[in-house]
């Protein structure tokens, strides 16, 4: 026993060869998958690469940039989306700045972004020389944000507070004024116009934010001692879990006309938001109960020794804790909604995906060009979805949650 | 406080607590109110149907569902033609739903399986070509893998003429994939029953024989009996009912089509192709976790205990994973049945489409919907009320 002790000494660290014996050819079987497995690569690689490069015709694609990115929003008023993404940039770097970590990572790769769209190997024609300085100047802002963010003593909930009035303001800036006095300066833009990447990041946004009051609501309901209210809650989020999202979108878009009175007209992005918000908010509420029911009953108790009432109870012990349990929950719901904002295109909004299709359309000569368009738009999603979930592992990490 | 409330007149207060105060008067005043609220939220917008309904032409009841459909329907398992109604349209509709999903869901777990054990393959390169096809799959939305899948595969396969044809034979063209197939003959349905029979016997003698090793300690493989039986009476009946119920049909090249052979249409193809590879991901997922769960050292007693490996995985490993696994699969069968309403979008008829053509024709909006939704709610509560019973019984069987 003691000489096996003695002779004990740590594995060495495994040389390439040993990593490769151990992963790749441990065994005859094992040696046949990696040969299949590198066959595999080569061919689909080679395949993939020669379309990408030689045989796919990416004109569809590289004409059309502007419209993947805002739809039909008309040029001549462009610059309030220019705006609203210097707003976003320069918030970016002060959240940076100011909270580091994933924030920071998050400028940063906004930043770089940019950076490549300024660079893209295209013909100035498609990508003009000012659009490109406007990208240029907002890597400045960014780095101009981070700065301030790290220099200024600004407090979390001020920058929290910031982001909502951009995001007022983005509406704001986007759909501009009825009002005759100020039409001039910023005219009605209708949200028939509003489409592409835009529009989809508008409608997961919009749709996140407005199904959480609503889905912790649900979920508190759902929690509640009132049997009334419990069984409407309960109703609610089974009966919108149960249908596909689609039927829900029909339903706000075409059917939530003729259950209003005929001089109440809403507008069609904001009937399928509301189909979106309805939806994502039963989901929510299934996600903050999970945060809920995490919470030992031992808080509530002490809370109540320390003579909490029932609401200060909920607000000040409960819910903060519940809802950090939820955040990676609920990054991901907004990863998935932001997906299901494709679904959009049933009722007749020009977001990324119909977007796509009226370009093929538009031109005879890319009738047949459907795997380039949408090919790009599924890399366009990925890419999104893909740094999004990054983005939530770390902030998982962060928070600490796995460790618990 | 006592002194406040005393001072009080009698009817405003319970106990000697002022009412607004009460915990259980508040409660029930809540209740009302929120009651009232929904209840007039409803009352608002039937109201509001109901006056658009007269000053419109609305049709709100469902004795529509009597009346002829008159419209074609592509593809559809029944006998379909637009003189039928408007209700077996719907069911038409639901027939290929169903059709859909179950396809989808038996081929979506082989390949969630597949790709959960090339995930958990020691091979580097097998692991990570799994990992890969997971993360890419799951973070594109499935509409735009249905739309490439449909507009840019099966919308570009080559003319019927110039079909590729594969062994089998196998022919892929435009028009869809023919191929050999069995086609149910006028005997089919009663050999279906004896089918039925047989699996409730194989069941019943499998359970007995179980039963009977557990009790005597002797094997008598119920398994094995148990399969056998069921295909004996099976056999028998293909036999017992004279004309045999299935036939095999091969395509053959005529002159504008294919005739013969059993076919699926590109639409369907694309749907379910989009829904297998996009709920795979997902189930590879599901599985992995639930096989990962399983601990090292339960295993490791299984086979101190003298069982062989595959005894190891069908006795210990497969029913503690399933129990972790069972779950999640089944929502995610769930969302692929609903995931099916998609099919809206590159026109394969299902349970939607068909509403939605019937309102595009003919109107009755709000019937129609609520008969759709109220359909796939009937699915998800089934499903779910199978969910909680499994669940109960795996608990059960926990302590």
């Amino acid at each position: 026993m003691s000489a096996a002790v003695e002779s004990f000494t740590p594995p060495a660290r495994p040389g390439p060869m040993r990593w490769l014996k151990k992963n790749l050819f441990s065994s005859w079987l094992n040696t046949l998958l990696t040969i299949a497995s590198v066959a595999f690569i080569v061919v689909a690689g080679l395949a993939l690469g020669r379309w990408i490069l030689v045989v796919a015709d990416w004109s569809p694609v590289v004409e059309n940039l502007r419209l993947y990115a805002v739809g039909p929003y008309p040029a001549e008023q462009m610059w309030r989306v220019w705006v609203i993404v210097a707003m976003v940039s320069f918030l970016a770097g002060v959240s940076g700045g100011r909270w580091g970590g994933i924030a920071r990572t998050f400028a940063l790769a906004l930043a770089v972004a940019y950076g490549l769209l300024v660079i893209l190997p295209i013909s100035l024609e498609y990508l003009p020389l000012a659009s490109r300085l406007r990208l240029a100047g907002n890597i400045l802002t960014v780095g101009l944000g981070f700065l301030l963010g790290r220099r200024l003593a600004i407090k979390g909930y001020q920058l929290a507070l910031a982001w909502a009035i951009s995001f007022l303001l983005t509406l704001l800036l986007l759909g501009g004024m009825r009002n005759a006095a100020l039409a001039p300066y910023l005219p009605l833009v209708e949200s028939g116009r509003w489409g592409g990447l835009l529009l989809t990041f508008l409608l997961a946004i919009v749709g996140i934010v407005a199904s959480f009051p609503i889905g912790v609501l649900l979920a508190l309901g759902r929690q509640s001692s009132l049997p009334v209210v419990k069984a409407l809650c309960v109703v609610f989020i089974e009966t919108v879990r149960g249908v596909p999202l689609v039927t829900l979108l029909f339903m706000t878009s075409i059917l939530l006309p003729l259950f209003l009175p005929p001089e109440v007209r809403i507008d069609r992005v904001l009937r399928a938001v509301l189909g979106m918000t309805l939806f994502a908010a039963a989901y929510m509420a299934e996600n903050v109960r999970g945060g809920l029911q995490s919470i030992p009953s031992g808080q509530v108790e002490a809370a109540k020794a320390m003579g909490l009432n029932g609401w200060q109870t909920m607000l000040l012990i409960v819910l903060p804790q519940a809802l950090r349990v939820v955040i990676p929950a609920i990054v991901g719901q907004f990863i998935a909604l932001f997906m299901d904002t494709t679904l959009a295109v049933v009722v007749g909004l020009l977001e990324l995906l119909a977007i796509g299709r009226a370009i093929i359309n538009s031109n005879p000569q890319w009738l047949l060009l459907d795997k380039e368009v949408f090919g790009f738009i599924a890399l366009v999603f990925w890419v999104f979805t893909f740094a999004m979930a990054y983005a939530s592992r770390r902030v998982e990490a962060a928070v600490g949650l796995g460790k618990r | 406080m006592t002194t406040s409330s005393s001072s009080l007149p009698r009817f405003l207060t319970r106990k000697g607590v002022p009412l607004w105060r009460d915990v259980v008067v508040l409660q029930w005043v809540a209740q009302i109110i929120s009651a009232l609220l929904v209840l007039g939220f409803l009352w608002f917008f039937i109201s509001n149907v109901l006056t658009a309904a007269e000053a419109r032409g609305l049709g709100l009841g469902l004795n529509f569902l009597r009346s002829a459909a008159g419209f074609p329907i592509a593809e559809s398992p029944v006998p379909y033609d637009p003189s039928r109604t408007f209700g077996y349209a719907l069911w038409v509709g639901f027939l290929n739903t169903l059709k859909v999903s179950v396809v989808g869901i038996v081929l979506a777990t082989l390949l969630g399986l597949a790709a959960a054990l090339a995930r958990l393959s020691s091979n580097w390169l097998v692991s990570n070509i799994a990992g890969a096809y997971i993360n890419v799959i799951r973070n594109i939305p499935l509409l735009v893998q249905l739309v490439l899948w449909y507009f840019a595969v099966f919308q570009r396969l080559p003319a019927v003429h110039d079909a590729l044809a594969l062994p089998g034979p196998i022919y892929i063209s435009q028009r869809g994939l023919y191929m050999v197939g069995p086609q149910p003959t006028g005997t089919f349905g009663v050999w279906l029953l004896f089918v039925a029979v047989g699996l409730m016997l194989g069941y019943a003698l499998h359970r007995y024989l179980l039963s009977y090793q557990v009790r005597t300690g002797h094997n008598r493989y119920p398994l094995l009996v148990g399969l056998l039986a069921a295909a004996g009476v099976a056999l028998l009946g293909w036999f017992a009912v004279g004309a045999a119920p299935l036939q095999l049909t091969t395509p053959v090249l005529g002159r504008f089509n294919f005739e013969g052979g059993v076919r699926l249409t590109p639409e369907f193809a694309a749907l379910l192709v989009g829904l297998v590879v996009y709920t795979g991901a997902f189930i590879a997922e599901v599985m992995r976790a639930g096989i990962q769960a399983v601990q090292k050292g339960q295993v490791e007693a299984a086979k101190s205990l003298g069982l062989n490996p595959f005894q190891t995985l069908r006795l210990v490993v497969l029913p503690l994973a399933l129990r972790v696994i069972i779950p999640p699969l089944i929502s995610q069968y769930l969302n692929l049945t609903k995931n099916s309403s998609l099919a809206i979008v590159i026109g394969y008829a299902d349970l939607f489409f068909v509403g939605r053509t019937i309102i595009n024709q003919a109107g009755y909006a709000v019937p129609v919907f609520l008969l759709i939704m109220a359909i796939y709610l009937a699915l998800s509560l089934l499903t779910s009320a199978v969910l909680n019973l499994y669940n109960r019984r795996v608990q059960l069987v926990e302590r």
